[in-house]
Protein backbone atom coordinates (compact mmCIF):
# COMPACT_ATOMS: atom_id res chain seq x y z
CA UNK A 1 0.00 0.00 0.00
CA UNK A 2 1.55 3.26 -1.13
CA UNK A 3 1.85 6.22 1.18
CA UNK A 4 2.58 9.80 0.29
CA UNK A 5 4.93 11.76 2.49
CA UNK A 6 4.91 15.55 2.53
CA UNK A 7 7.52 17.50 4.45
CA UNK A 8 6.88 20.85 6.04
CA UNK A 9 7.48 23.17 8.94
CA UNK A 10 6.00 22.85 12.40
CA UNK A 11 3.53 25.60 13.26
CA UNK A 12 2.21 23.95 16.40
CA UNK A 13 3.93 20.82 17.70
CA UNK A 14 2.43 17.41 18.33
CA UNK A 15 1.31 14.28 16.56
CA UNK A 16 -2.21 13.42 15.44
CA UNK A 17 -3.97 11.36 12.83
CA UNK A 18 -7.41 11.24 11.31
CA UNK A 19 -9.54 11.50 8.24
CA UNK A 20 -8.84 14.48 6.01
CA UNK A 21 -11.31 17.20 5.15
CA UNK A 22 -9.91 19.25 2.28
CA UNK A 23 -10.91 22.56 0.77
CA UNK A 24 -9.40 24.92 -1.78
CA UNK A 25 -11.32 27.83 -0.25
CA UNK A 26 -9.76 29.90 2.52
CA UNK A 27 -11.63 29.82 5.83
CA UNK A 28 -13.06 32.69 7.82
CA UNK A 29 -13.47 32.33 11.60
CA UNK A 30 -16.02 35.02 12.42
CA UNK A 31 -18.95 34.61 10.06
CA UNK A 32 -17.31 31.52 8.56
CA UNK A 33 -17.60 28.75 11.15
CA UNK A 34 -20.05 27.66 13.82
CA UNK A 35 -17.71 27.24 16.79
CA UNK A 36 -20.09 25.00 18.72
CA UNK A 37 -20.05 22.27 16.03
CA UNK A 38 -17.04 23.06 13.84
CA UNK A 39 -19.32 23.49 10.84
CA UNK A 40 -18.45 25.78 7.92
CA UNK A 41 -21.33 28.24 7.56
CA UNK A 42 -20.12 30.65 4.88
CA UNK A 43 -22.78 30.68 2.16
CA UNK A 44 -20.60 30.20 -0.91
CA UNK A 45 -17.89 28.04 0.73
CA UNK A 46 -17.07 24.68 -0.82
CA UNK A 47 -17.53 22.96 2.55
CA UNK A 48 -20.69 24.79 3.66
CA UNK A 49 -22.63 22.58 6.07
CA UNK A 50 -19.68 20.22 6.72
CA UNK A 51 -17.81 19.99 10.02
CA UNK A 52 -14.04 19.76 10.59
CA UNK A 53 -14.54 18.40 14.11
CA UNK A 54 -12.06 15.56 14.77
CA UNK A 55 -10.77 15.70 11.17
CA UNK A 56 -7.44 16.77 9.74
CA UNK A 57 -8.28 20.10 8.16
CA UNK A 58 -6.37 20.80 4.93
CA UNK A 59 -6.93 24.32 3.58
CA UNK A 60 -5.14 27.17 1.79
CA UNK A 61 -5.23 29.60 4.71
CA UNK A 62 -7.25 32.02 6.79
CA UNK A 63 -9.29 34.94 5.60
CA UNK A 64 -11.71 37.55 6.83
CA UNK A 65 -12.15 39.10 10.23
CA UNK A 66 -9.52 39.34 12.95
CA UNK A 67 -11.99 37.32 15.05
CA UNK A 68 -10.51 34.23 13.31
CA UNK A 69 -8.45 33.01 16.27
CA UNK A 70 -11.24 33.63 18.77
CA UNK A 71 -13.71 31.49 16.81
CA UNK A 72 -11.25 28.59 16.49
CA UNK A 73 -10.46 29.07 20.17
CA UNK A 74 -14.18 28.73 20.95
CA UNK A 75 -14.32 25.61 18.76
CA UNK A 76 -11.63 24.01 20.92
CA UNK A 77 -13.48 25.00 24.09
CA UNK A 78 -16.65 23.42 22.64
CA UNK A 79 -14.80 20.20 21.73
CA UNK A 80 -15.31 20.89 18.03
CA UNK A 81 -11.69 21.51 16.99
CA UNK A 82 -10.04 19.66 14.11
CA UNK A 83 -7.46 16.94 14.94
CA UNK A 84 -4.75 18.81 13.05
CA UNK A 85 -4.35 21.70 10.59
CA UNK A 86 -2.36 21.84 7.36
CA UNK A 87 -2.35 25.13 5.48
CA UNK A 88 -0.29 26.79 2.76
CA UNK A 89 -0.39 30.53 3.26
CA UNK A 90 1.12 31.76 6.51
CA UNK A 91 -0.59 34.79 7.97
CA UNK A 92 -0.94 36.11 11.51
CA UNK A 93 -4.58 34.96 11.52
CA UNK A 94 -3.72 31.40 10.47
CA UNK A 95 -0.79 31.20 12.91
CA UNK A 96 -2.61 32.53 15.96
CA UNK A 97 -5.69 30.45 15.09
CA UNK A 98 -3.59 27.28 15.04
CA UNK A 99 -1.80 28.22 18.27
CA UNK A 100 -4.99 28.74 20.27
CA UNK A 101 -6.70 25.69 18.73
CA UNK A 102 -3.75 23.77 20.23
CA UNK A 103 -3.65 21.00 17.67
CA UNK A 104 -0.64 19.89 15.61
CA UNK A 105 -0.31 22.28 12.66
CA UNK A 106 2.08 22.58 9.74
CA UNK A 107 2.85 24.87 6.80
CA UNK A 108 5.66 25.62 4.27
CA UNK A 109 5.38 22.23 2.53
CA UNK A 110 7.71 20.73 -0.08
CA UNK A 111 4.62 19.50 -2.02
CA UNK A 112 1.15 20.99 -2.10
CA UNK A 113 -1.15 19.13 0.31
CA UNK A 114 -4.17 20.48 -1.57
CA UNK A 115 -3.24 18.54 -4.68
CA UNK A 116 -2.13 15.36 -2.88
CA UNK A 117 -4.71 14.96 -0.12
CA UNK A 118 -8.41 14.37 -0.74
CA UNK A 119 -11.30 14.39 1.66
CA UNK A 120 -11.54 10.95 3.26
CA UNK A 121 -7.83 10.11 3.02
CA UNK A 122 -6.19 9.01 6.27
CA UNK A 123 -3.57 11.55 7.33
CA UNK A 124 -0.91 11.29 10.00
CA UNK A 125 0.59 14.61 11.04
CA UNK A 126 3.90 14.61 12.90
CA UNK A 127 4.48 18.32 13.33
CA UNK A 128 7.46 17.80 15.67
CA UNK A 129 9.39 15.89 13.03
CA UNK A 130 7.95 17.92 10.16
CA UNK A 131 6.17 15.32 8.07
CA UNK A 132 2.71 14.34 6.92
CA UNK A 133 1.90 10.77 5.89
CA UNK A 134 -1.09 10.29 3.62
CA UNK A 135 -2.85 6.97 3.05
CA UNK A 136 -5.20 7.29 0.09
CA UNK A 137 -8.72 6.23 0.84
CA UNK A 138 -8.92 4.16 -2.37
CA UNK A 139 -5.68 2.36 -1.50
CA UNK A 140 -6.92 1.49 1.96
CA UNK A 141 -10.15 -0.01 0.73
CA UNK B 1 12.93 32.78 18.64
CA UNK B 2 15.49 35.09 20.21
CA UNK B 3 14.33 36.77 23.40
CA UNK B 4 15.92 39.71 25.19
CA UNK B 5 16.83 39.40 28.86
CA UNK B 6 13.76 41.44 29.79
CA UNK B 7 11.53 39.14 27.73
CA UNK B 8 13.15 36.06 29.26
CA UNK B 9 12.49 37.47 32.70
CA UNK B 10 8.81 37.81 31.86
CA UNK B 11 8.71 34.27 30.49
CA UNK B 12 10.36 33.01 33.66
CA UNK B 13 7.65 34.58 35.75
CA UNK B 14 9.74 37.33 37.31
CA UNK B 15 7.05 39.89 36.54
CA UNK B 16 4.07 37.88 37.67
CA UNK B 17 1.90 35.08 36.41
CA UNK B 18 -0.11 37.08 33.87
CA UNK B 19 2.97 38.39 32.05
CA UNK B 20 4.47 34.89 32.11
CA UNK B 21 1.35 33.49 30.42
CA UNK B 22 1.31 36.39 27.97
CA UNK B 23 4.94 35.80 27.04
CA UNK B 24 4.30 32.07 26.69
CA UNK B 25 1.55 32.81 24.17
CA UNK B 26 3.73 35.31 22.28
CA UNK B 27 6.54 32.76 22.03
CA UNK B 28 4.18 30.04 20.75
CA UNK B 29 2.70 32.53 18.28
CA UNK B 30 6.07 33.90 17.18
CA UNK B 31 7.40 30.38 16.60
CA UNK B 32 4.29 29.48 14.61
CA UNK B 33 5.05 32.46 12.37
CA UNK B 34 8.75 31.61 12.26
CA UNK B 35 9.49 35.12 13.54
CA UNK B 36 13.04 35.85 14.62
CA UNK B 37 12.14 38.00 17.58
CA UNK B 38 9.55 40.22 19.21
CA UNK B 39 9.20 43.96 18.71
CA UNK B 40 8.18 46.63 21.22
CA UNK B 41 4.67 47.98 20.74
CA UNK B 42 3.19 50.91 22.61
CA UNK B 43 -0.25 50.94 20.98
CA UNK B 44 -2.70 48.04 21.24
CA UNK B 45 -6.29 47.79 19.96
CA UNK B 46 -8.13 44.59 20.78
CA UNK B 47 -11.18 43.24 22.54
CA UNK B 48 -11.94 42.52 26.19
CA UNK B 49 -15.70 42.09 25.82
CA UNK B 50 -17.78 39.61 27.79
CA UNK B 51 -21.33 40.27 26.59
CA UNK B 52 -21.59 37.60 23.88
CA UNK B 53 -23.47 34.37 24.66
CA UNK B 54 -20.27 32.34 24.24
CA UNK B 55 -18.60 34.35 27.03
CA UNK B 56 -21.47 33.91 29.49
CA UNK B 57 -20.30 30.72 31.29
CA UNK B 58 -16.82 32.20 31.73
CA UNK B 59 -17.88 35.71 32.72
CA UNK B 60 -20.08 34.22 35.43
CA UNK B 61 -16.88 32.91 37.05
CA UNK B 62 -15.31 36.37 36.92
CA UNK B 63 -13.61 38.67 34.47
CA UNK B 64 -10.17 37.21 35.27
CA UNK B 65 -11.44 33.91 33.83
CA UNK B 66 -12.46 35.65 30.60
CA UNK B 67 -9.15 37.46 30.46
CA UNK B 68 -6.99 34.41 31.19
CA UNK B 69 -8.72 32.07 28.77
CA UNK B 70 -9.60 34.36 25.90
CA UNK B 71 -7.09 37.22 26.08
CA UNK B 72 -4.04 35.13 27.03
CA UNK B 73 -4.99 31.56 26.02
CA UNK B 74 -4.08 30.47 29.55
CA UNK B 75 -5.82 27.54 31.28
CA UNK B 76 -4.60 28.80 34.60
CA UNK B 77 -6.64 31.73 35.87
CA UNK B 78 -4.44 34.76 36.50
CA UNK B 79 -5.30 38.15 37.89
CA UNK B 80 -5.67 40.78 35.18
CA UNK B 81 -2.84 43.30 35.57
CA UNK B 82 -2.79 46.90 34.45
CA UNK B 83 -2.11 47.36 30.75
CA UNK B 84 1.59 48.04 30.20
CA UNK B 85 1.04 50.18 27.10
CA UNK B 86 -1.72 52.36 25.62
CA UNK B 87 -4.59 49.99 24.90
CA UNK B 88 -8.11 50.42 23.57
CA UNK B 89 -11.26 48.37 23.08
CA UNK B 90 -12.51 48.01 19.52
CA UNK B 91 -16.08 47.48 18.36
CA UNK B 92 -17.93 44.62 20.09
CA UNK B 93 -21.40 43.12 20.15
CA UNK B 94 -23.48 45.28 22.48
CA UNK B 95 -24.64 48.89 22.59
CA UNK B 96 -25.22 49.02 26.33
CA UNK B 97 -27.39 52.14 26.05
CA UNK B 98 -29.80 50.83 23.43
CA UNK B 99 -31.00 47.41 24.57
CA UNK B 100 -34.61 48.61 24.27
CA UNK B 101 -34.07 49.09 20.52
CA UNK B 102 -31.83 46.14 19.71
CA UNK B 103 -33.61 43.65 21.96
CA UNK B 104 -30.34 42.51 23.59
CA UNK B 105 -31.27 41.07 27.03
CA UNK B 106 -30.52 43.09 30.16
CA UNK B 107 -28.41 40.23 31.53
CA UNK B 108 -25.98 40.42 28.58
CA UNK B 109 -25.86 44.21 28.79
CA UNK B 110 -24.99 44.04 32.48
CA UNK B 111 -22.24 41.53 31.79
CA UNK B 112 -20.78 43.83 29.15
CA UNK B 113 -20.97 46.80 31.54
CA UNK B 114 -19.08 44.77 34.15
CA UNK B 115 -16.39 43.94 31.59
CA UNK B 116 -16.07 47.60 30.60
CA UNK B 117 -15.71 48.71 34.16
CA UNK B 118 -13.31 45.88 35.08
CA UNK B 119 -10.97 46.21 32.11
CA UNK B 120 -11.45 49.95 31.82
CA UNK B 121 -9.83 50.59 35.16
CA UNK B 122 -7.02 48.23 34.18
CA UNK B 123 -6.04 50.53 31.35
CA UNK B 124 -8.22 49.49 28.42
CA UNK B 125 -9.71 52.69 26.94
CA UNK B 126 -13.32 51.88 26.11
CA UNK B 127 -13.52 53.48 22.68
CA UNK B 128 -15.85 50.67 21.55
CA UNK B 129 -15.35 51.38 17.88
CA UNK B 130 -13.88 49.81 14.76
CA UNK B 131 -12.33 53.24 14.06
CA UNK B 132 -10.05 54.12 17.00
CA UNK B 133 -8.29 56.57 14.69
CA UNK B 134 -11.46 58.70 14.72
CA UNK B 135 -11.42 59.17 18.47
CA UNK B 136 -7.85 60.01 19.26
CA UNK B 137 -5.82 56.86 18.68
CA UNK B 138 -3.78 58.01 15.70
CA UNK B 139 -0.41 56.23 15.61
CA UNK B 140 2.37 58.04 13.78
CA UNK B 141 4.26 56.82 10.73
CA UNK B 142 6.58 53.95 11.58
CA UNK B 143 4.99 53.27 14.96
CA UNK B 144 4.73 49.56 15.76
CA UNK B 145 1.21 48.62 16.83
CA UNK B 146 -0.80 45.51 17.64
CA UNK B 147 -4.28 46.05 16.28
CA UNK B 148 -7.24 43.84 15.48
CA UNK B 149 -10.17 44.74 13.20
CA UNK B 150 -9.49 44.46 9.48
CA UNK B 151 -10.76 47.93 8.55
CA UNK B 152 -8.64 49.53 11.29
CA UNK B 153 -5.55 47.50 10.37
CA UNK B 154 -5.67 48.60 6.73
CA UNK B 155 -6.17 52.23 7.82
CA UNK B 156 -3.28 51.99 10.29
CA UNK B 157 -0.86 50.59 7.67
CA UNK B 158 -2.10 52.25 4.50
CA UNK B 159 -3.19 55.71 5.56
CA UNK B 160 -1.14 56.34 8.70
CA UNK B 161 2.01 54.43 7.76
CA UNK B 162 2.07 52.86 11.21
CA UNK B 163 2.83 49.13 11.35
CA UNK B 164 0.55 46.34 12.41
CA UNK B 165 -0.40 42.85 11.37
CA UNK B 166 -3.98 41.68 11.78
CA UNK B 167 -3.79 40.57 15.37
CA UNK B 168 -6.35 38.53 17.30
CA UNK B 169 -7.99 38.61 20.70
CA UNK B 170 -5.27 36.53 22.38
CA UNK B 171 -2.27 38.30 20.83
CA UNK B 172 -3.58 41.79 21.62
CA UNK B 173 -4.35 40.65 25.17
CA UNK B 174 -0.74 39.52 25.57
CA UNK B 175 0.66 42.61 23.81
CA UNK B 176 -1.26 44.95 26.08
CA UNK B 177 0.39 43.67 29.26
CA UNK B 178 3.88 43.01 27.84
CA UNK B 179 4.31 45.70 25.17
CA UNK B 180 5.52 42.99 22.74
CA UNK B 181 4.35 41.37 19.50
CA UNK B 182 6.12 39.10 16.97
CA UNK B 183 8.38 41.03 14.59
CA UNK B 184 6.94 39.67 11.36
CA UNK B 185 4.91 40.72 8.32
CA UNK B 186 4.05 44.41 8.18
CA UNK B 187 6.55 45.33 10.90
CA UNK B 188 9.32 44.81 8.31
CA UNK B 189 10.07 47.33 5.53
CA UNK B 190 10.26 44.82 2.69
CA UNK B 191 6.79 43.45 3.36
CA UNK B 192 5.16 46.86 2.95
CA UNK B 193 5.96 47.33 -0.73
CA UNK B 194 3.29 47.16 -3.42
CA UNK B 195 2.51 43.95 -5.32
CA UNK B 196 -0.25 44.93 -7.79
CA UNK B 197 -0.52 48.08 -9.90
CA UNK B 198 -4.11 49.26 -10.35
CA UNK B 199 -4.76 51.57 -13.30
CA UNK B 200 -7.79 53.56 -12.23
CA UNK B 201 -9.39 54.71 -15.48
CA UNK B 202 -12.66 56.11 -14.15
CA UNK B 203 -13.18 59.17 -12.00
CA UNK B 204 -13.13 58.16 -8.32
CA UNK B 205 -14.43 60.91 -6.09
CA UNK B 206 -17.63 60.27 -4.12
CA UNK B 207 -18.05 57.90 -1.18
CA UNK B 208 -19.68 55.24 -3.33
CA UNK B 209 -16.85 55.47 -5.86
CA UNK B 210 -14.30 54.72 -3.14
CA UNK B 211 -16.36 51.81 -1.80
CA UNK B 212 -16.70 50.27 -5.26
CA UNK B 213 -13.00 50.71 -6.00
CA UNK B 214 -12.08 49.02 -2.70
CA UNK B 215 -14.46 46.15 -3.28
CA UNK B 216 -13.18 45.56 -6.82
CA UNK B 217 -9.51 45.78 -5.87
CA UNK B 218 -9.84 43.50 -2.81
CA UNK B 219 -11.51 40.82 -4.89
CA UNK B 220 -8.54 40.71 -7.28
CA UNK B 221 -5.52 41.19 -5.00
CA UNK B 222 -6.87 39.24 -1.98
CA UNK B 223 -4.17 39.62 0.75
CA UNK B 224 -1.69 41.46 -1.46
CA UNK B 225 -0.75 45.15 -1.60
CA UNK B 226 -2.39 47.27 -4.31
CA UNK B 227 -0.89 50.51 -5.59
CA UNK B 228 -3.50 52.90 -7.03
CA UNK B 229 -2.52 54.92 -10.06
CA UNK B 230 -4.79 57.53 -11.65
CA UNK B 231 -6.45 58.95 -8.52
CA UNK B 232 -7.21 62.57 -9.41
CA UNK B 233 -9.14 63.76 -6.35
CA UNK B 234 -7.46 63.76 -2.96
CA UNK B 235 -9.70 61.61 -0.74
CA UNK B 236 -10.77 62.64 2.76
CA UNK B 237 -10.44 60.39 5.81
CA UNK B 238 -13.97 59.00 5.44
CA UNK B 239 -13.37 57.95 1.84
CA UNK B 240 -10.19 56.06 2.75
CA UNK B 241 -12.02 54.51 5.71
CA UNK B 242 -14.65 53.27 3.27
CA UNK B 243 -12.12 52.13 0.66
CA UNK B 244 -10.03 50.11 3.10
CA UNK B 245 -12.99 48.45 4.75
CA UNK B 246 -14.33 47.38 1.34
CA UNK B 247 -10.95 46.02 0.20
CA UNK B 248 -10.57 44.13 3.48
CA UNK B 249 -14.01 42.52 2.96
CA UNK B 250 -13.92 41.25 -0.62
CA UNK B 251 -10.26 40.42 -0.06
CA UNK B 252 -7.89 40.62 2.87
CA UNK B 253 -6.11 43.86 2.02
CA UNK B 254 -4.06 45.10 5.00
CA UNK B 255 -1.85 47.63 3.25
CA UNK B 256 -2.00 49.80 0.13
CA UNK B 257 -0.36 52.79 -1.48
CA UNK B 258 -1.79 55.79 -3.29
CA UNK B 259 1.41 57.47 -4.48
CA UNK B 260 1.48 61.15 -3.56
CA UNK B 261 -1.29 60.69 -0.99
CA UNK B 262 -0.45 57.88 1.42
CA UNK B 263 2.75 58.38 3.43
CA UNK B 264 5.09 55.61 2.29
CA UNK B 265 5.20 56.36 -1.44
CA UNK B 266 5.45 59.64 -3.34
CA UNK B 267 5.74 57.82 -6.65
CA UNK B 268 4.70 54.50 -8.17
CA UNK B 269 8.37 53.46 -8.32
CA UNK B 270 8.76 54.11 -4.61
CA UNK B 271 5.62 52.10 -3.85
CA UNK B 272 7.14 48.98 -5.43
CA UNK B 273 10.74 49.59 -4.33
CA UNK B 274 13.01 47.06 -6.01
CA UNK B 275 10.08 44.75 -6.69
CA UNK B 276 8.17 44.61 -9.95
CA UNK B 277 4.36 44.50 -9.90
CA UNK B 278 3.25 40.85 -10.04
CA UNK B 279 0.16 41.98 -11.92
CA UNK B 280 -1.28 45.09 -13.53
CA UNK B 281 -5.03 45.52 -13.08
CA UNK B 282 -7.45 47.79 -14.87
CA UNK B 283 -10.28 49.48 -13.01
CA UNK B 284 -12.66 50.93 -15.58
CA UNK B 285 -16.40 51.25 -16.16
CA UNK B 286 -16.90 47.49 -16.46
CA UNK B 287 -14.98 46.69 -13.26
CA UNK B 288 -16.91 49.39 -11.39
CA UNK B 289 -20.22 47.97 -12.62
CA UNK B 290 -19.18 44.44 -11.65
CA UNK B 291 -18.32 45.52 -8.09
CA UNK B 292 -21.70 47.24 -7.84
CA UNK B 293 -23.54 44.16 -9.15
CA UNK B 294 -21.64 41.84 -6.77
CA UNK B 295 -22.50 44.03 -3.81
CA UNK B 296 -26.18 44.02 -4.77
CA UNK B 297 -26.37 40.36 -5.80
CA UNK B 298 -28.34 39.28 -2.72
CA UNK B 299 -31.17 41.83 -3.21
CA UNK B 300 -34.38 41.59 -5.25
CA UNK B 301 -37.23 43.04 -3.16
CA UNK B 302 -37.52 46.81 -3.24
CA UNK B 303 -39.54 47.06 -0.01
CA UNK B 304 -36.82 47.95 2.51
CA UNK B 305 -37.30 46.99 6.18
CA UNK B 306 -34.10 48.34 7.62
CA UNK B 307 -31.46 50.91 6.70
CA UNK B 308 -28.03 50.80 8.32
CA UNK B 309 -25.48 53.63 8.16
CA UNK B 310 -22.11 53.68 9.87
CA UNK B 311 -19.84 50.81 8.85
CA UNK B 312 -17.05 51.50 9.59
CA UNK B 313 -18.47 53.74 12.32
CA UNK B 314 -19.59 57.10 10.97
CA UNK B 315 -17.50 60.23 11.44
CA UNK B 316 -19.28 63.25 12.93
CA UNK B 317 -19.38 64.63 9.40
CA UNK B 318 -21.29 61.57 8.22
CA UNK B 319 -23.75 61.77 11.13
CA UNK B 320 -24.29 65.41 10.23
CA UNK B 321 -24.90 64.49 6.58
CA UNK B 322 -27.54 61.95 7.58
CA UNK B 323 -29.14 64.35 10.07
CA UNK B 324 -29.48 67.01 7.38
CA UNK B 325 -31.15 64.55 5.03
CA UNK B 326 -33.58 63.59 7.82
CA UNK B 327 -34.24 67.06 9.21
CA UNK B 328 -37.98 67.76 9.38
CA UNK B 329 -38.91 64.45 7.75
CA UNK B 330 -40.39 61.16 8.96
CA UNK B 331 -39.31 57.61 8.25
CA UNK B 332 -41.66 55.27 6.42
CA UNK B 333 -43.75 53.35 9.00
CA UNK B 334 -42.40 50.14 7.47
CA UNK B 335 -38.72 51.01 7.73
CA UNK B 336 -36.20 51.54 10.50
CA UNK B 337 -32.94 53.48 10.31
CA UNK B 338 -30.01 52.93 12.66
CA UNK B 339 -26.92 55.14 12.45
CA UNK B 340 -23.71 53.89 14.12
CA UNK B 341 -20.88 56.11 15.32
CA UNK B 342 -18.14 55.78 17.97
CA UNK B 343 -19.36 56.37 21.55
CA UNK B 344 -17.36 59.59 21.86
CA UNK B 345 -18.76 60.98 18.61
CA UNK B 346 -22.26 60.01 19.63
CA UNK B 347 -21.85 62.33 22.62
CA UNK B 348 -20.68 65.06 20.25
CA UNK B 349 -23.63 64.38 17.95
CA UNK B 350 -26.00 64.72 20.91
CA UNK B 351 -24.35 68.01 21.94
CA UNK B 352 -24.72 69.24 18.38
CA UNK B 353 -28.42 68.41 18.36
CA UNK B 354 -28.07 65.78 15.61
CA UNK B 355 -29.41 63.12 17.95
CA UNK B 356 -32.67 65.06 18.33
CA UNK B 357 -33.06 65.54 14.59
CA UNK B 358 -32.42 61.83 13.99
CA UNK B 359 -34.88 60.72 16.68
CA UNK B 360 -37.56 63.20 15.55
CA UNK B 361 -37.44 61.57 12.14
CA UNK B 362 -37.96 58.20 13.83
CA UNK B 363 -34.38 56.94 13.39
CA UNK B 364 -31.83 55.91 16.05
CA UNK B 365 -28.28 57.02 16.80
CA UNK B 366 -26.25 54.12 18.18
CA UNK B 367 -22.68 53.17 19.10
CA UNK B 368 -20.33 50.40 20.25
CA UNK B 369 -21.50 47.77 17.76
CA UNK B 370 -23.02 47.17 14.30
CA UNK B 371 -25.60 44.73 12.91
CA UNK B 372 -22.99 42.26 11.63
CA UNK B 373 -20.87 42.18 14.82
CA UNK B 374 -23.78 42.34 17.27
CA UNK B 375 -26.06 40.21 15.10
CA UNK B 376 -28.80 42.70 15.82
CA UNK B 377 -31.41 44.07 13.43
CA UNK B 378 -35.04 45.11 13.80
CA UNK B 379 -37.30 42.06 14.13
CA UNK B 380 -38.42 40.37 10.91
CA UNK B 381 -35.95 42.24 8.74
CA UNK B 382 -35.78 40.66 5.30
CA UNK B 383 -34.41 43.51 3.22
CA UNK B 384 -31.62 45.87 4.28
CA UNK B 385 -30.12 48.93 2.63
CA UNK B 386 -26.70 50.32 3.53
CA UNK B 387 -24.04 52.69 2.21
CA UNK B 388 -21.32 50.32 3.44
CA UNK B 389 -19.67 47.85 1.09
CA UNK B 390 -18.39 45.93 4.09
CA UNK B 391 -21.81 45.54 5.67
CA UNK B 392 -23.37 44.69 2.28
CA UNK B 393 -20.73 41.98 1.94
CA UNK B 394 -21.28 40.39 5.37
CA UNK B 395 -24.99 40.84 6.17
CA UNK B 396 -26.42 38.41 3.59
CA UNK B 397 -24.15 35.66 5.01
CA UNK B 398 -24.42 36.47 8.70
CA UNK B 399 -28.03 37.65 9.00
CA UNK B 400 -29.45 35.83 5.96
CA UNK B 401 -31.10 38.94 4.53
CA UNK B 402 -31.15 40.68 1.18
CA UNK B 403 -28.92 43.75 1.19
CA UNK B 404 -28.93 46.77 -1.10
CA UNK B 405 -25.79 48.87 -1.41
CA UNK B 406 -25.97 52.52 -2.43
CA UNK B 407 -25.15 56.10 -1.53
CA UNK B 408 -26.13 57.72 1.75
CA UNK B 409 -28.79 59.72 -0.14
CA UNK B 410 -30.25 56.55 -1.64
CA UNK B 411 -30.26 54.87 1.76
CA UNK B 412 -31.96 57.75 3.55
CA UNK B 413 -34.47 57.93 0.69
CA UNK B 414 -35.22 54.22 1.26
CA UNK B 415 -35.75 54.91 4.96
CA UNK B 416 -38.14 57.78 4.21
CA UNK B 417 -40.12 56.06 1.45
CA UNK B 418 -39.74 52.40 2.41
CA UNK B 419 -38.60 51.69 -1.17
CA UNK B 420 -35.23 51.04 -2.72
CA UNK B 421 -34.87 53.43 -5.63
CA UNK B 422 -31.08 53.29 -5.83
CA UNK B 423 -28.88 52.48 -8.74
CA UNK B 424 -25.40 53.09 -10.02
CA UNK B 425 -25.02 56.81 -10.73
Amino acid sequence: MSKIVIRGRKVVGGVAEGEAIVTRDTISGWGGIDSSTGTIIERRHELVGRSFKDKVLVFPGAKGSSGYSHYFHLARVAGAAPKAMLFNRMTTKAALGAVVTRVPAMSDFDKDPLSLIETGDWVKVDADRGFVEVTKRTAAE
Amino acid sequence: MKLTDAEKAMLDGKHGKAKQKAMDLLVRYGEALNAERLVDVKNVAGTWNAGSPAMKPFAEKGMDVVFSKFNLDSDEVVETPQAEVYTCQLIHGIDTQNGHITGVPEEAINRQRQAESYFGRRGVAMFNTCTPYQVGNVPVRGEHCAWMESSAVVYCNGVLGARTNTEGRESTGAASITGKIPYWGFHLDENRLGTHLVDVEVDVDGMMDWGLLGYAVGEVVQEDIPVLSGIRHTPSMIKLKHFGAAAASSGGVEMYHIPGITPEADTIEQAFGKKKPVERIKYGTAERKLAYDNLNSSAQDTAVDFVMLGCPHNSIEQVWTAARLLDGRKLSPNTQLWIFTPRALRDTAELNGYGDIIRKAGAHLMSDTCPAIGRVMPKNTKVVATDSAKQAHYLPAIMKCQTWFGTVDQCVDAALTGRWRGGLP
